[in-house]
Parts: C-alpha cells; sequence; structure tokens
C-alpha cells in the first residue's frame, strides 16, 4: 500500500469550482465539520478522511472594510470592499463585496446575508496559475 | 539551559536612508559588538531577521554578506529568518534558545530591511504577501485592510461605538508620537493631537493615515551570550528570563480574530519560562503596527481585560507612568517600522529602559520588560521577557 498523501481538494480546483459557480469545500467523516478554504486535513480535527461538498454559498457578513490605497494592480479597482463572512455551514472565507456602493457602506453591512461567488483578480505579478478570488454579494 | 542575557546593543536611526541593508546592519552590529567589549572574531553565530530583502535590493542570502561585511571569521554560522514583521524576533529567539542550549556562546541577533525603497504601491503589495496569497490577497486584501477589518469587528463584539473606538485607537497614536519625539533615533519625533489623526486621509475604512505605522528603514542588533560572558564584558547585563513563539493560518480561518491563540499561546510560554505574570511587566515594547493593533493585543498578552484595553488607552493606563508603559520608544507607529529590524529594535528599547538608559523617555524604576511582535496577520508571534 502506497503511503503517499494526496490532496483531496487542491486551491486549483477549489478556483475551477469558483469559475463555474461552485463553492467546493471538504467535508470530516470524522468530526462532520467543514473545512473552505482546502486544506490538506479537517480544520478541526486533521483527520484526512475528508468528502469534497458543494456548498450552499450562503454567507453572513462579519466585518469588513473599504480599501482606498491599494497592493499594485489593484489600482483599476479602488475603492473596493473586502470582508470576512461566515458560511451557513460554519466556515469563514475573506472575498471581495459586491454589489454595494464602497462610499455609502457602513457597519451596518455586518450581520448581512451575502452570496458567495468567484472573480478573476487583475493581472498581478508574482501570481502563479488561473488565479480566482472569493467573492461576496449582498442579497 | 544556561542562563542567557543580552550585553551590547546597537540600532541606526529608523527612516530614510541611502544606505544598503548590508550597510544598516552592519553599523547597528558593530554598535552591539563594541559596547559589549568583544571583536568580531569572538562572534560564532550571525542570526538576521529580514521580511523582503530581495524586493528591496535584489538580494537574497543577506546573512552571509553581513557576517563578511562585520568581518566574523569563515566558520561562523549566518542565517536569515523570515516571518514577516516578526523575523527579527525569531532570530533573537533562537539565539536565545541555542545560546542556552550550549551551542553557541555568543551571537549576534537582529534584523535589517530597507521597505522605503520600494515606494508605496510596491509596498503594499508585497507586505500584502503576508497574507494568504491563495485565498485571502486575490480580493485585494492590505495590512492596514486586515487591522482595519478588526477594528470593526472589536467595535461590534464589544458595542464601542466607532467614533469613540475611533478617538481611543487616536490616542493611541498620539502617545506613541509623545514617546517618539523623545527617542532621537525615532523615525518622527513630532508630537500629534486626536485631531491629527482624525484629520488624515482613510487607507482602509475606518483606519487613516495615522492610525498606520510607515514604511522604513533601519536595523538593529542585539548581541546574545551567557550569563558567565556576559559578566565579564558588561556592568549592566539583561537577561532573558522567558521566550514564547505561536503560529496561525490565514485570516478566515482564525475566525473572531480579536481573539488571536497564536498570540495567547505565545506569550503564555514566555510568562510560564520567566516565572511571572501579566501584572509584573513594568514596560513593553509592542507591536502597534496600527493604533487598534496595540489595544488588540495588550488584551491578548493578559495586561488587560478583553474588551478594556480602549479604555485604558483613554485613561492614560499605557502612557509612561501609567499602570503599565507601552511603547516608550515610540513604537511601531512613531520609531518606525522597517519589518525585518523590528524585534530587534523592541529589544534594543527594553534592554536600555532596564539600564535605565533612556533619558527623558526612561521608565522609572523599569525591573521587568516585555516585547510582543507580529508576523503576518498573526502567523508568527514572538514574546520575550527581559529581567535585571
Amino acid at each position: 500500500m502506497s503511503s503517499s498523501v494526496t490532496y483531496k481538494l487542491t486551491h486549483k480546483m477549489f478556483y475551477e469550482g469558483l469559475k463555474e459557480g461552485k463553492l467546493l469545500g471538504l467535508k470530516c467523516n470524522s468530526c462532520n465539520t467543514y473545512t473552505c478554504p482546502p486544506k490538506i486535513n479537517c480544520a478541526q480535527c486533521n483527520s484526512l478522511d475528508m468528502d469534497i461538498v458543494e456548498l450552499n454559498g450562503k454567507a453572513e457578513i462579519k466585518t469588513f472594510t473599504v480599501v482606498r490605497v491599494c497592493p499594485e494592480g489593484f489600482e483599476g479597482e479602488l475603492p473596493y470592499v473586502v470582508a470576512l463572512a461566515e458560511l451557513e455551514e460554519g466556515p469563514w472565507v475573506c472575498g471581495r463585496v459586491v454589489g454595494v456602493d464602497p462610499d455609502k457602506v457602513t457597519m451596518d453591512i455586518i450581520g448581512k446575508k451575502a452570496t458567495v461567488g468567484g472573480k478573476i483578480p487583475p493581472k498581478l505579478s508574482y501570481a502563479p496559475g488561473e488565479p480566482m478570488a472569493i467573492t461576496l454579494k449582498i442579497s | 539551559m544556561r542562563k542567557v542575557a543580552v550585553m551590547g546593543v546597537g540600532m541606526t536611526k529608523f527612516g530614510p536612508t541611502e544606505k544598503s541593508q548590508v550597510e544598516l546592519f552592519a553599523e547597528a552590529a558593530m554598535e552591539a559588538i563594541n559596547t559589549s567589549n568583544i571583536k568580531p572574531k569572538d562572534v560564532q553565530a550571525l542570526f538576521l531577521g529580514n521580511g523582503l530583502g530581495d524586493f528591496e535590493e535584489g538580494q537574497l542570502n543577506l546573512a552571509g554578506f553581513c557576517a563578511n561585511e562585520l568581518g566574523l571569521p569563515p566558520e561562523t554560522t549566518a542565517m536569515r529568518f523570515e516571518g514577516a514583521c516578526a523575523s527579527a524576533s525569531i532570530a533573537i529567539r533562537n539565539a536565545f534558545l541555542l545560546v542556552a542550549s550550549g551551542a553557541y556562546d555568543i551571537v549576534v541577533a537582529g534584523g535589517t530591511e530597507r521597505a522605503l525603497s520600494m515606494g508605496t504601491s510596491l509596498a503594499t503589495r508585497t507586505f500584502a504577501m503576508g497574507t494568504d496569497s491563495k485565498y485571502e490577497e486575490f480580493s485585494g486584501l492590505t495590512f492596514p485592510g486586515v487591522f482595519a477589518m478588526l477594528a470593526h469587528l472589536y467595535a461590534d463584539k464589544y458595542n464601542v461605538p466607532l467614533p469613540k473606538l475611533k478617538e481611543r485607537m487616536a490616542m493611541v497614536a498620539v502617545k506613541n508620537h509623545k514617546n517618539g519625539a523623545k527617542n532621537p533615533l525615532a523615525q518622527f519625533q513630532k508630537e500629534i493631537t486626536v485631531e491629527t489623526v482624525l484629520k488624515g486621509f482613510v487607507v482602509a475604512d475606518p483606519l487613516q493615515l495615522f492610525d498606520c505605522c510607515p514604511f522604513s528603514d533601519g536595523a538593529a542588533a542585539v548581541i546574545v551570550t551567557t550569563d558567565e560572558i556576559a559578566k565579564k564584558h558588561v556592568e549592566k547585563p539583561v537577561y532573558i528570563l522567558g521566550a514564547g513563539q505561536g503560529s496561525a493560518g490565514s485570516l478566515c480561518r482564525q475566525k473572531d480574530y480579536t481573539i488571536m491563540p497564536s498570540r495567547i499561546a505565545s506569550a503564555k510560554q514566555a510568562y510560564k519560562m520567566a516565572g511571572v505574570e501579566p501584572k509584573d511587566i513594568d514596560v513593553a515594547e509592542v507591536h502597534d503596527c496600527f493604533t487598534i493593533a496595540e489595544i488588540v493585543l495588550l488584551e491578548n498578552l493578559g495586561l488587560f481585560e478583553f474588551g478594556t484595553a480602549s479604555e485604558a488607552v483613554e485613561k492614560g493606563e499605557t502612557e509612561i507612568g501609567g499602570k503599565i508603559a507601552v511603547n516608550p520608544s515610540g513604537g511601531l507607529k512613531a520609531k518606525g517600522h522597517p519589518v525585518g529590524a523590528t524585534g530587534a529594535a523592541q529589544v534594543y528599547e527594553i534592554v536600555k529602559q532596564l539600564r535605565g538608559e533612556c533619558g527623558a523617555r526612561q521608565v522609572e524604576n523599569a525591573k521587568i520588560g516585555m516585547t510582543d511582535t507580529l508576523g503576518g496577520d498573526a502567523g508568527s508571534i514572538v514574546n520575550l521577557i527581559f529581567g535585571i
């Protein structure tokens, strides 16, 4: 029997899911918790016994900021909103908030429901492959 | 484990420079060697903190160049330590552990950085490399953004109205500038007011310019050795009583990061090893990369109860002469934050404070001092506790 360990869900597969409008994660067969974004083992109990699942993409905004000074490459998108949101299945994700006016966002956005999606980020240096960013569309 | 001491310390002025990272480090390390009353040939290892030297000067493998620049012998172990903004503290903690274990007797440890050479756009990009490059960076998240989200999380969790929290955050900047004005090596030696902070342009809501530490150039170094050797060479050795280090992953996996398990674990290790409690700390040099960062870390280190540190700042409890003097050097905010050198500059200040050499910013009767350094978004945390 081989002792090698292989990722169930790599970052590339996670990006491909986002491109197709799917939020992929891992469900642990030992403790039943969800890991998203993916990791080699369960974020809760370290078990390797996990299955790839499609999460429902429903989230709640926990905190946010409006970025007004950006990293090289994001100049064309300023100003923009970045948030952390809690998925219905438990994990938190970090993503770009879409569908809001950055200049009108206040702390009232905390607690708002959002739908998770994906977007292609601007062309960046030091970013191999075909990167995807998580998006959070306020519903 | 052998008892470990810091002998000499050295530091360049922080701020814009035309010197190279090697030149900056060599000046700081030479000062540390000279004030330890030793020669370069006495040094057995050089541990160098450096965050982004490759982007700044196109220079990799800095440690060997630094060792040769100082004239250290060919048998010297020279290594770079990278843990983003905690790089130098990781270097010093490893120097402590390896001197304690008997592997080396005399180590020069510190850090160097020339972040200003990159300009704001590339610097913001490379600093953001300290966040998760697969799952968070592509959202356009910045480091000010990480701490801006922390401020909103804190205001929401503890029901502190945002304008009130922002005023108290501004008071952190005012205090650190007041202290920095008394530090001849600080990048900014000018006092500011709450109004100065609240008038600044917005970097990442709710953080304004003066809520943020600057990009900086500079270096700092310390000589780590045994109790026995230190007593032979200097009048006032300062002892490393405890050291801790913790780690964490992506921001999203940390969830509510007003509580940082990596920092709590790191501090706990340091307190336990030193045999002290938070209430025993007289002076602390801590990682105020942003004003909200200082408030949150004070709670995670156990120096104030969770949810109470912003009020403590307002009451002046973190001023020199308050309950605990926090960042008498001016902190990252006013002294400057040359990433890879920051932890060593914190140690430099604590050593000088415990020796009673800080002049106008001296904390009276300081006996126990602590440093706290954060790398990335809490991915690397180091705490060191010092005594005399």
